[in-house]
C-alpha cells in the first residue's frame, strides 16, 4: 500500500476512531490483496509507510466478499462491478483479504 | 475524412544499472531513510548485466530483435531463461549500454551540466564513434572531460550528483542554479536523462524512416518530466531541445503531458495537424524516466529474483500525410474518458474500447489486436500488480461478454487470440500501447494484420489536483482501396456539387 494510501488510512482511524472505520479493498491481486489487509491491521510489513509498527487491527473486506455484495445496490453493482468479476478471481480476492482480518483485523458485518 | 500515415516507429532501451542504483526513486528514497537497509545492500547484485539485459526475450522483443508473437512461445520464466545470443541492435532500435549513455548525455547537454572524467570521456568517444551512428557534429559536442578531482570537488561543494560506471565516479550532474529546486542537479539529471533517451530514439527513427533530419518539420514530445524553473516548472518544449541535437533544422516543436496516456494523446495531436495540413512530417517522441528504474526491486530483491528495472525506455513514431498506401491512423473514431465517465473499470473500458467501435458499426472482434499497457508481467507480477495486459483484455473481453457480442466462455480466446503478451519496461507513459506500432507496421505491410487499438491510461490522482481516471485510443489501421485516395474522390465531388449548383444560381439569376 502506497504511502499516501497509508496516511490516509491513520488519518481516518484516528479522527473517527477505529470502531468507526471500515476498510473495502478493490486490489485486482490475491497477494496484494493480502498485504494491503496486514497494513491495515498489523501494520505495513514492508516497515516503509506510516503503518509501520502501527496495529490498527480495523475491520477491512474486499469488495468481492458476499457481505459487502449485500450491503451494495444491485443495479450500481451491475454497472460499476460485474464486469470485473468476470475478470478477476473474486474467490481467491476474498480469500486472501478474510484470512488476513481473521488473523489480524475484526469481523463486524 | 483524412487521416495521417503511420510511417516508420523506433523503440529503444538504455541499461542503465548505476543510475538506477543511486537514482531510481525507490533506492534513492531508500538511501535517505534506511541507508543500512539490506535492500540496499543486496540491490547492485541484484540488477542484470548488460549482457543478460541483451539476452532477455522481452527486450529484444521491444527493440524488434524478437517478434510479439513469437514471445510468448519463449521458454519461461524469460528471465532463467536468456536467449542464446545477446543482440544490441533490432529493427526498432538498440539496447546501448550505460557508459555510451553518459556520453550520450554529455553531447545533449547545452548547459555545461554535465561533467565526465578525462579517461572516461575519451573512452567513451571512441565507443560511441565505432558505432557509426551519431553524426560527427554530434560527436564534436562530446567534451574532453576534466580532471576527476575537479568533479569530485564539484559534488562536495556544490551539490552536483555523481555519475558511476563500474563502480567509481566518471563524472557529474551539476546543478542549474544555487536556489531554485526545479534546477537541482537531481531535477537535472532526470531531465537530461530523458532528453538523450529521446535523441537516441529520434536518431533511430530517422535511420528507420530514410527521412534526413531536415524534412521533420514538427516534434511532439510526450514523456512525463516537467521542464522548467521556479517560475514555470512544466514551462517545457523538450520537443524542441530534442529536435535541435537530433539536427532538424526546420523543425518547431511543443510537449504533451497526460501521465501514462500521454504518448497516445501525443499521437492523437500530431496525426490530427498531419491530416489538417497544418503540419507534414511530424515525430512523437518519449524518453525515459530515470525515478522509475528499480520502482518495484524491493519486492524482486525479497523474492530473490532479478531486479529487472534498470533499463530506461523510449520510443518515437513518424507520422506524415496519408498516402493511401501506409498504415494510418483513424481519426474518424477516437477513444476518450471524458470528465463524466466515471472511474470504474468498466467505465473506463468502455469509453476507450467500446465507444469508438460502436460509432464505427464496429464490433469488439473487429480488432486484430488490442495493444494497452503492454507491462512485461515478470516485473510486475512478483510486485504484487499483476499481469497488466492480461488484465486489460480480459476487460475488453468482459465487456464483449456484458454488450453480447461474446459468450462468457469466449474470453479466454479473445485474450489469446487479440491480446499481446507484455514486453515494455515499467516506465510508466513507455509501455502505454505505442511500442507494438512498430510490429503492427510490419504486419500491416505485410497484410498479416489489418486492424489494432492502441489504448493509453493515465492516473491523473498522482498529481494531487484531482481523482478522475484519464485515457484515450485510436485505430490503426491499413484501410482497404487506400484512404488518400478516397479522401481526395470525396474533395473532387464536393467541388463538382458546388459548382454545379453556382452554375444553377447563375442561371436562376439570369432569367
Amino acid at each position: 500500500m502506497d504511502l499516501a494510501n497509508q496516511q490516509r488510512v491513520k488519518d481516518a482511524a484516528e479522527k473517527f476512531g477505529a470502531d468507526n472505520v471500515i476498510v473495502i479493498l478493490g486490489s485486482s491481486d490475491a497477494e496484494g490483496a493480502g498485504i494491503y489487509a496486514e497494513t491495515v491491521t498489523a501494520g505495513d510489513p514492508t516497515f516503509a509507510g506510516p503503518l509501520a509498527g502501527v496495529a490498527l487491527n480495523l475491520p477491512v473486506y474486499h469488495v468481492f466478499e458476499d457481505v459487502v455484495r449485500a450491503e451494495a445496490d444491485a443495479g450500481e453493482w451491475e454497472n460499476q462491478i460485474s464486469m470485473m468479476e468476470m475478470v478477476l478471481d473474486p474467490a481467491a480476492l476474498a480469500q486472501a483479504v478474510r484470512e488476513m482480518r481473521e488473523e489480524h483485523g475484526q469481523s463486524v458485518l | 475524412m483524412p487521416n495521417a500515415a503511420v510511417k516508420a516507429c523506433s523503440n529503444c532501451l538504455v541499461h542503465a544499472p548505476e543510475m538506477a542504483e543511486r537514482y531510481g526513486n525507490t533506492p534513492y528514497m531508500e538511501r535517505l531513510s534506511h541507508p543500512g537497509s539490506e535492500f540496499l545492500a543486496a540491490l547492485p547484485k541484484a540488477g542484470q548485466s548488460y549482457e543478460e539485459a541483451c539476452r532477455y526475450a522481452p527486450n529484444l522483443t521491444f527493440i524488434g530483435a524478437l517478434s510479439v508473437d513469437g514471445l510468448p512461445a519463449r521458454p519461461q520464466p524469460w528471465l532463467r531463461n536468456l536467449e542464446p545470443e545477446a543482440v544490441r541492435d533490432g529493427r526498432f532500435g538498440e539496447i546501448m549500454p550505460e557508459d555510451e549513455f553518459l556520453g550520450l548525455m554529455d553531447f545533449c547537454d547545452v548547459f555545461d551540466l554535465i561533467w565526465l572524467s578525462l579517461d572516461f570521456a575519451a573512452g567513451v568517444k571512441g565507443k560511441l564513434k565505432a558505432r557509426n551512428f551519431w553524426s560527427p557534429e554530434q560527436l564534436a559536442r562530446l567534451e574532453k572531460g576534466r580532471p576527476l578531482a575537479e568533479i569530485e570537488a564539484e559534488c562536495r561543494e556544490q551539490h552536483a550528483l555523481p555519475l558511476y560506471f563500474g563502480g567509481r565516479v566518471v563524472g557529474c550532474c551539476r546543478r542549474g542554479h544555487e536556489t531554485d529546486e526545479n534546477l537541482s542537479a537531481h531535477v537535472l539529471l532526470e531531465n537530461i536523462a530523458s532528453k538523450a533517451t529521446s535523441i537516441l530514439a529520434m536518431m533511430h527513427l530517422l535511420r528507420n524512416s530514410g527521412l534526413p533530419p531536415g524534412e521533420i518539420d514538427f516534434v511532439v514530445e510526450c514523456s512525463e518530466e516537467a521542464i522548467g524553473d521556479m517560475n514555470q516548472r512544466g514551462g517545457g518544449n523538450l520537443a524542441k531541445a530534442v529536435a535541435e541535437i537530433a539536427g532538424c533544422r526546420n523543425a518547431s516543436g511543443f510537449d504533451v503531458r497526460a501521465f501514462c496516456a500521454g504518448p497516445t494523446a501525443a499521437l492523437i495531436t500530431a496525426a490530427s495537424m498531419v491530416a489538417a495540413g497544418a503540419r507534414k512530417n511530424v515525430v512523437v517522441v518519449a524518453g525515459g524516466a530515470v525515478p522509475k528504474l528499480y520502482m518495484n526491486a524491493r519486492d524482486h530483491v525479497k523474492k530473490g529474483l532479478p531486479a529487472l528495472e534498470n533499463v530506461l525506455g523510449s520510443m518515437a513514431v513518424l507520422l506524415t500525410e496519408d498516402d493511401g498506401e501506409s498504415p494510418v491512423i483513424r481519426l474518424d473514431s477516437l477513444g476518450k474518458h471524458t470528465v463524466g465517465a466515471g472511474a470504474s473499470p468498466q467505465a473506463v473500458t468502455t469509453a476507450l474500447a467500446w465507444e469508438p467501435l460502436e460509432k464505427l458499426g464496429l464490433k469488439l472482434t473487429d480488432v486484430d489486436k488490442y495493444a494497452p499497457e503492454l507491462h512485461n508481467p515478470e516485473v510486475t507480477v512478483p510486485a504484487g500488480a499483476g499481469n497488466v495486459p492480461e488484465a486489460n483484455y480480459k476487460m475488453i473481453a468482459a465487456l464483449g461478454v456484458m454488450k453480447k457480442q461474446l459468450e462468457r466462455g469466449d474470453i479466454e480466446g479473445f485474450v489469446k487470440e487479440r491480446g499481446l503478451t507484455g514486453f515494455a519496461p515499467t516506465q510508466g507513459h513507455i509501455p502505454s500501447g505505442v511500442p507494438y506500432m512498430g510490429h503492427a507496421l510490419e504486419e500491416m505491410k505485410a497484410g498479416r494484420l489489418k486492424r489494432i487499438m492502441v489504448i493509453g491510461k493515465g492516473s491523473l490522482f498522482l498529481g494531487r489536483l484531482t481523482n478522475l481516471a484519464d485515457g484515450a485510443s485510436f485505430l490503426m489501421e491499413k484501410m482497404a482501396g487506400g484512404a488518400g485516395q478516397a479522401a481526395a474522390v470525396t474533395t473532387r465531388d464536393v467541388e463538382e456539387v458546388v459548382l454545379e449548383a453556382l452554375g444553377d444560381l447563375a442561371a436562376a439569376l439570369n432569367r
